[in-house]
Parts: C-alpha cells; structure tokens; sequence
C-alpha cells in the first residue's frame, strides 16, 4: 500500500470515527426517549412537557440548521480540521452529562439542563457532517470523492445499528428495575470513552490539503455565510442542492429507516425485539452499498443514481408498506386457537366508572400469534353504557415471514443507500473550496433535519384526515421526492455532476 | 419546446411554495388543541415548523423565480 494510500484510509477513518460517534450520541437520546420523558420531562407538569417538545422539535427542526451555518462560517475561516474537532467535544461532553444529570424528582433544573445539551448536541451535528464529507473529499483523488466519501455516508446507519446494540445489550445483561433505574445511563457515559478515543485520533490529522493551500495564499473567505447566500451565483446552487438534491434524499432517508420501523411496530402491531431485529439485519446487509453506490457515482455519475434512487422510493414504497401490513393482518390468517379472558376493574378514583379489559390470545395456522388487549370504560350506573378507550395489538409472526420481511426492508435500505451513498460528493463538489464548508451543510441539514424530521409529524397529520388509510401517511414523502426528483432530473446538468 | 417547458415550469415552483406555506398554516390552525394529546395537537412544535418553514417556502419561491429567468440553463 502506497504512503498516499495509507494516508487517505487514515483521514477516512479518522473521520469516519468521529461522525459515526456524534450519530451514536444523538441516536440514543432518541432510542431511550421514553425512559428521559419519565426522569426529565413528566407529563403531568405542563413546564417539562413544554421543554419536552421544545426539545424534540427545536433539535431538529432549529439547532441543527443553525449548527450548519455556526461551525460551517468557522470551518471556512479557521480550517476544517480545528472546526470538526470542535463539534465532536461538544457532542461527546454533552451525551456525558446528560447521563449525570439527577432525574426532576432530585434535581428541579434537571429538565432544563437536558434540555440545553440537547440543543447543543444538535447544533454539534449540525456542524460535523459538512466537515467530515469536505474534509475526506479535499483529500481524495479527483475521480475518487465518490467512494472515499461514501465511507462517512455509512456512519448514520451505523451509529445507529450502534446505539441499538448498545442499549439491547445492556437492557438483556442488566435487570429491568436496574435498567430503568440507572443503567440507561451508561449508554450516555459510554460516548465519552468513544469520543476520548476519536478526539486522539483527530488531534494527529494534518489540516485538509485543499484548505491549507488557499490559507496560504491568503484566499480563505472572510465572510462565507455572506457570500454563500448574499451571492446569486452561489445562492442559486445551494437552492438546487437543496430542493434537486438533499429534500428528497432527507425523506427518503427517513421514511425507510426510522418511518418503516415506526410503520411495523404501530401500524401493523408487529413484537418489538422481532421489528428491530429484522430492521438491523436489512441496515447491516445493505450498508455495504453505501460504499458501492459511493464508487458507482465516480463511473457513471451522481445525478444519475441519486435520482434512480428516489424514482424507485416513490414507485415502490405504497406496494411495500402495503405487504407489510397484509402480512400483519390477522384477517388474512386462519385461527386455529384462542383464549379470551376479560378482567373488570374498579377504579377507586372515580367510582362512577370501571374499567374492563379483554385480553385475547389467538394462534393461527401459520403459528403467528397475536395478543390483543382491548380496554373499556362502563359506567356504573349504566351497564349497557360501555366505550372503547385503547387497542393494543401485538403480533409475533411465524418465522416463515422472516426473509420477507428482512428482504423487503433491505429494500428500503437500499433506497437510502443510491440517494445518500454520493451525496457528499455531490455536494462537496457542487462549491468552491473558500465557502464549501457553509454552503453545504446547511441544504443538507435543511433536507434530513426538516423534510426527513417532518416524515413522523406530517404522516401522522395525514393519517388523522377522514378519508385516510394506513397508507396515507406516505404521501408526505412521496411528494417531496416527487418534486425533487422533477427539479433533479430537470435543473442538475453535466456540469454538476462529476 | 422542452427548454420553455423547463422555464415555465418556474411558475409551479412558486405556487407550491405558496400552497405549501397556506397548508401548513391551516393544518395549525385546524389541529391545534389544548385538550389533544397528540404532537400535532400541541402549539410549539406547529410554531416551529410553521416559523423555520416560511424562509424555505421562500427559497422554493426564490428557486422558481431563478428558473423563470433562465438562471439554470446550462449556458450560464
């Protein structure tokens, strides 16, 4: 292996490392959110409910845009190296002491502390992506950014599959009263050992070539946020990148990787550990193609497979949703045997009303069995007068549905992996060295932070109309990649392509 | 043809922006509910979107009015 060689698979790793790390951290805020609502942010307080949101929403929607234009102006001026180095203590300082912080029953400020590192985590996200991609694509060969890029363009996956590992292990090793009660903690204490390890390996990288030549020559912008958007010239491809680009690449992301998830465990009702354990087989099956549809992009160009991509999302994901659910719906199964048992319930707070729950254990031919619990208030006084308040519905298919299942996600994956393997690349090559930075993170984080984060709030929206189905909800994503795909198709050219 | 196509297509770049903004404005407006539980029923996340949504609406509008003048032609 030539010293060049060894050189680039040290930035990539480099990099690669950090970005993975700053997912991890912002993931498992996510994974453990309901455990952080029961320390942090009790529902019964109307203030904690309120930073609650605030932090659900602003870190995504708000901060991470903000973190884009913040640290991608300082990875302009000051360099790349320093800049996302920066965002990686941030993130991993801010994980850690989110796993010290005493819980609200001991500490009244907790909320509002979380809530600040939350934020923080996500302006560090905002500002590290832009830096990792621009930073591994100024070292690459020029008929090469594709493939070397695409190695950062696993790190989200990956960081997520990690953040699962991490908290299933832990859940399966610790007793449940012990996970809930301090061991959710670990996985916040852990990042640091991570980052610790990251921060080394960073420290010892050189400042990106590209970089170091135009700082040299006096030629680094003064004023990037300035000239990124107060340019026509410029503006007018960031607005590209943005809506032929990185809108429908957000949703796509998004609606295979976390709605799909969302979709098997809600819609259909499918066990949890049997949904995550398929989904993370179909994420690390196809994170391979992250890095081929990265190296494919250098041979026939970006345009081409970032679009196929989203076309093949926007035909496919109805029929595939739609099989999901048929092959979760009990009407479409034979019963071969089942236990009804219906419990009543005083409830002593308010004695006008009971409480009656049904549960029903039914087993089918195909050995997929369904647990349902159906909760009714009857009143007292009237026993005819009974409601329906909740359904709960949990299915543990047969594991004959296991390939479908697996192969029908991986599917999913796959979309993600054509529209995000080159899109680094595609970016980083779309502006200048002297403003690259600003330019674009802020249309990607515009596009996976907003329209990707907007796929659960959107779809919900969707479905909670009249005339709705269980597939409505896709509409969303499918109409921003439509219309992405329509300006892509039209409005990208050769000359932004490789 | 197809360039005059591409151009006036400009047009509809603009109008979604604009219906997008309306949309979303009605859809606050509509399931915005103190007693809801839901996310959708609740003021801030609506305030948020609503608020980070109106300059992108503008960039799309912005992005229309660019292609209406030919800016992406491929001789520019």
């Amino acid at each position: 292996m030539s010293t060049q060689t060894k050189g680039i698979w040290k930035v990539i790793s480099a990099s690669s490392l950090g970005t993975l790390i700053e997912w991890y951290d912002f993931y498992i805020f996510g994974s453990l959110a309901t455990i952080i609502s029961e320390k942090f942010f009790p529902s019964t307080n109307p203030t904690t409910a309120f930073l609650a949101t605030l932090a659900t929403f602003a870190a995504g929607f708000i901060v991470r845009p903000f973190g884009a234009l913040v640290f991608g102006r300082l990875g302009d001026i000051v360099g790349r190296k320093h800049t996302f180095l920066l965002t990686l203590v941030i993130m991993g300082l801010s994980t850690f002491l989110i796993g010290c912080i005493p819980t609200y029953e001991n500490f009244a400020l907790a909320p509002y502390l979380i809530l600040i590192l939350r934020l923080l985590q996500g302006l560090a996200l905002g500002g590290e992506y832009g830096g990792a991609a621009t930073y591994v694509a100024e070292h690459a060969p020029e008929n090469k950014k594709g493939f070397y890029t695409s190695w950062i363009q696993t790190t989200a996956t990956l960081g997520l599959l990690l953040s699962l590992i991490v908290i299933i292990s832990l859940q399966k090793i610790l007793s449940k009263e012990d996970f809930n009660s301090w061991g959710w903690r670990l996985p916040f204490l852990f990042s640091i050992v991570l980052v610790i390890v990251s921060i080394i390996i960073r420290m010892k990288m050189q400042e990106s070539p590209m970089f170091k030549e135009l700082k040299s020559e006096g030629k680094t912008s003064v004023n990037p946020i300035k000239e990124s958007f107060g340019k026509k010239q410029n503006l007018k491809l960031v607005l590209l990148a943005l809506f032929g680009a990185t809108m429908g690449q957000g949703v796509v992301w998004y609606t295979s990787q976390f709605y799909a998830q969302t979709f098997l465990l809600k819609t259909c009702g499918i066990e949890s550990t049997q949904a995550n354990t398929w989904l993370g087989i179909a994420l690390v099956l196809a994170t391979p193609f992250f890095i081929f549809f990265g190296w494919l992009s250098d041979k026939v160009g970006r345009k081409s497979i970032m679009l196929t991509g989203m076309l093949l999302a926007i035909i496919c994901y109805r029929p595939i949703f739609k099989t999901f659910y048929s092959y979760a719906d009990v009407r479409n199964k034979t019963e071969v045997l089942s236990n009804i048992k219906i419990e009543k319930k005083i409830n002593e707070n308010q004695l006008t009303d009971s409480i009656i729950i049904k549960t029903t254990h039914a087993v089918y031919t195909d050995s997929s069995k369904l647990l349902l619990k159906e909760i009714f208030s009857q009143e007292t006084k009237k026993l005819d007068n009974i409601k329906l308040l909740e359904t709960k519905k949990i299915i543990t298919l047969s594991s004959s549905f296991q390939f479908k299942f697996i192969g029908l996600l991986f599917i999913l994956v796959l979309f993600v992996t054509m529209v995000y393997g080159p899109i680094a690349a595609f970016l980083v090559e779309l502006f200048p060295t002297k403003i690259r930075y600003t330019s674009m993170s802020l249309p990607y984080h515009i596009g996976n932070g907003v329209f990707g984060g907007l796929v659960p709030f959107i779809a919900t929206l969707i479905t909670l109309s009249p005339s709705s189905n269980y597939l409505s909800g896709l509409w969303y994503p499918i109409g921003v990649a439509t219309v992405c795909f329509i300006i892509g198709l039209l409005y990208l050219n050769k000359k932004q392509d490789v | 043809m197809f360039k005059t196509i591409k151009k006036y297509l400009g047009v509809v770049w603009i109008l979604i922006s604009i219906v997008a903004v309306v949309a979303l404005i009605f859809g606050a407006i509509q399931n915005i509910d103190i007693n809801g539980k839901l996310d959708i029923n609740k003021p801030l996340p609506w305030i948020i979107i609503v608020v980070i949504f109106i300059p992108i609406a503008f960039g799309l509008s912005l992005f229309g009015w660019y292609v209406l003048h030919d800016e992406y032609s491929t001789k520019k």
